[in-house]
């Protein structure tokens, strides 16, 4: 008994590599790209041609003089509350870790309440300071003092709007700071320790610099929200740009213009912040991947 | 401080140290003489790393002392009483310990050089052009005179350990510790680091190494220490420990890992 083995190819020798080649075909995607494509013209088409945008009254205030204004007040705003958050929070980040439980604990206690009380009802407990406080003292604690203000000439609105947006930002800045160190391999401690590299310097030069590549982004989202966040202080009367909108379209009832014009600054702003974000999280990258390039998801 | 004799390097005394109800060391004596290499053999959880770290006071004994070149490590004697040293103090007395961990543990966002002339610039004071020059003539002696500006991350492990070898003696340390310096490499990596640490030897570089390498301690060591639970087992010249161990856990292990 024979068996014969036949070829499954006509010609075995044949070269496969010349043949075209037919892609799949995805009938539902087209599907989707219409029906997607079709409602992205629809709102696009209504934003030109819907009268109630109202984009002329728009053009008029996006650059108005008293937009620009409540614009640097917001950024002032997103500045200092900023500035006061992370600096209070690296504080409260190194009391958080330090072996002293009663250091600890205070921060602890300190992020629980800022962290408890919405942002909202601290901004109008400090804009009320001087019912509880109508003076403030200094001098030695407990003894005597040196001089006193009126609280109320001490803490403007625009004090109390600062203090309480820096001080509900440093709850926020210290976990995220916080969990940057945390991240930094335990090993990189003991070989600076090792090699007796001083304290200070062994955070400032290993730690800081490999906790930032954790702490930059939750950080960015952070200034980002805080930036958006300080139209909560319109509450307070402060000009910044929500309340300037609102005001103006209190007198001329354009509503949605005005509330476009805020949107779109709003929006041209974060762009700017999310570009800083990127150049400085590539500064912090360096060695931080195999390829030299960086690694596209890790830059 | 306290005043021994000139020829021993690192006196280990009484060393006892527990993590919770573990004893880890359960009173270890230990000489190191000058020019020496220590080779600590062990299975796995006998302390061996432990003990390695109580020379540099990484770890705090519980009970006995440690002294190095005749210094009371990580205290400070007034008359009859030890006083635990700050951590400056502490700091600065490691810069004369070099220590060189399993994981290399370099500085993966500080190039090879800037790894190497860390230490001498900050803990030491050094000029920075001079802790550079030195750091050079380290590294090609180590033989990555070429990688100087590469970060550790684009370096095999056996040249991140090379690194990490040539960081520990830019301090100019009087001893040198290695933990495991060759267990997280590949084995075909592991003869270039061994090849840097026999060099150090032969140029009478005071050295303490625990490691699982049996014919590294064979060719290179003075003195080889079985540690088993936390004791020293036996200790003597590689080829008594090696090739006639007195106790049946030396022989055990040994059998075990040959």
């Amino acid at each position: 008994m024979s068996v014969s083995v036949r070829p499954r190819l006509r010609e075995p020798d044949e070269d496969l590599s010349t043949l075209k080649v037919v892609p799949a075909r995805h009938p539902w995607r087209w599907v989707g790209v219409v029906v997607v494509f079709v409602l992205l013209a629809q709102f696009i088409h209504g934003l030109a041609t819907n009268p109630g945008w109202d984009w002329p009254t728009f053009l008029q205030y996006f650059t108005a003089q008293s937009i620009l204004r409540a614009v640097g007040v917001t950024l002032e705003l997103t500045l200092y509350g900023t500035a006061i958050g992370f600096a209070l929070g690296i504080v409260l980040a190194l009391m958080r870790l330090s072996r002293s439980r009663f250091l600890s604990g205070v921060s602890w206690a300190y992020i629980w309440a800022f962290r408890s009380i919405p942002l909202i009802v601290q901004l109008l407990f400090w804009f009320n300071i001087s019912y509880l406080y109508e003076e403030l003292h200094f001098g030695i604690p407990f003894g005597p003092t040196f001089f006193g203000v009126e609280t109320k000439d001490l803490i403007s609105p625009m004090g109390a709007a600062v203090l309480g947006l820096g001080l509900h930002q440093a709850a926020y800045a210290a976990e995220i700071v916080r969990s940057g160190i945390i991240s930094v391999d335990h090993g990189q401690l003991e070989a600076a320790a090792a090699l007796g590299i001083p304290k200070a310097r062994q955070f400032r030069r290993i730690v800081l610099p490999q906790a930032m590549r954790s702490i930059l982004p939750n950080a960015a989202n952070e200034v980002i929200s805080l930036f958006k966040g300080t139209s909560i202080v319109s509450v307070v009367a402060i000009g910044e740009l929500f309340y300037q909108v609102q005001v103006v379209y209190g007198r001329n009832a354009r509503v949605v213009a005005l509330l476009m014009v805020a949107t779109v600054w709003y929006i041209v702003l974060t762009t700017l912040l999310s570009i800083v974000q990127h150049y400085v999280e590539k500064r912090y990258a360096k060695g931080a991947t195999r390829d030299a390039q960086g690694w596209k998801w890790s830059r | 401080m306290v005043a021994v004799t000139g020829d021993v390097m690192v006196r280990l005394r009484g060393i006892h140290k527990s993590f919770g109800d573990n004893q880890v060391l359960r009173g270890v004596d230990l000489d190191v003489p000058t020019g020496a290499v220590v080779v600590v053999l062990g299975p796995s959880g006998s302390g061996k790393s432990t003990l390695l770290r109580t020379i540099n006071h990484l770890e705090k004994v519980d009970r006995g002392y440690v002294t190095i070149d005749g210094s009371l490590v990580g205290y400070r004697r007034v008359g009859d009483r030890l006083h635990e040293l700050r951590e400056r103090e502490v700091l600065r007395q490691r810069t004369g310990v070099g220590f060189v961990f399993q994981n290399f543990n370099l500085f993966p966002h500080l190039t090879v050089l800037e790894n190497v002339v860390e230490a001498p610039v900050s803990a030491q004071r050094r000029p920075v052009a001079e802790a550079r020059t030195r750091a050079r003539a380290l590294l090609a002696r180590v033989g990555l005179a070429d990688k100087e500006d590469a970060y550790p991350r684009h370096l095999s492990g056996g040249q991140q350990q090379r690194v990490a070898i040539a960081r520990a003696l830019a301090l100019e340390p009087k001893v040198l510790l290695f933990d495991e310096p060759t267990s997280a490499l590949d084995p075909e990596l592991v003869g270039e680091v061994l090849d840097v640490i026999k060099d150090l030897a032969r140029s009478g570089t005071t050295m303490v190494v625990v490691t699982h390498e049996v014919g590294f301690a064979r060719e290179v060591a003075d003195t080889v220490v079985f540690l088993d639970e936390g004791v020293v087992v036996e200790q003597g010249p590689p080829g008594e420990v090696l090739d006639n161990p007195r106790h049946a856990r030396t022989r055990s292990f040994l059998s075990k890992v040959l």
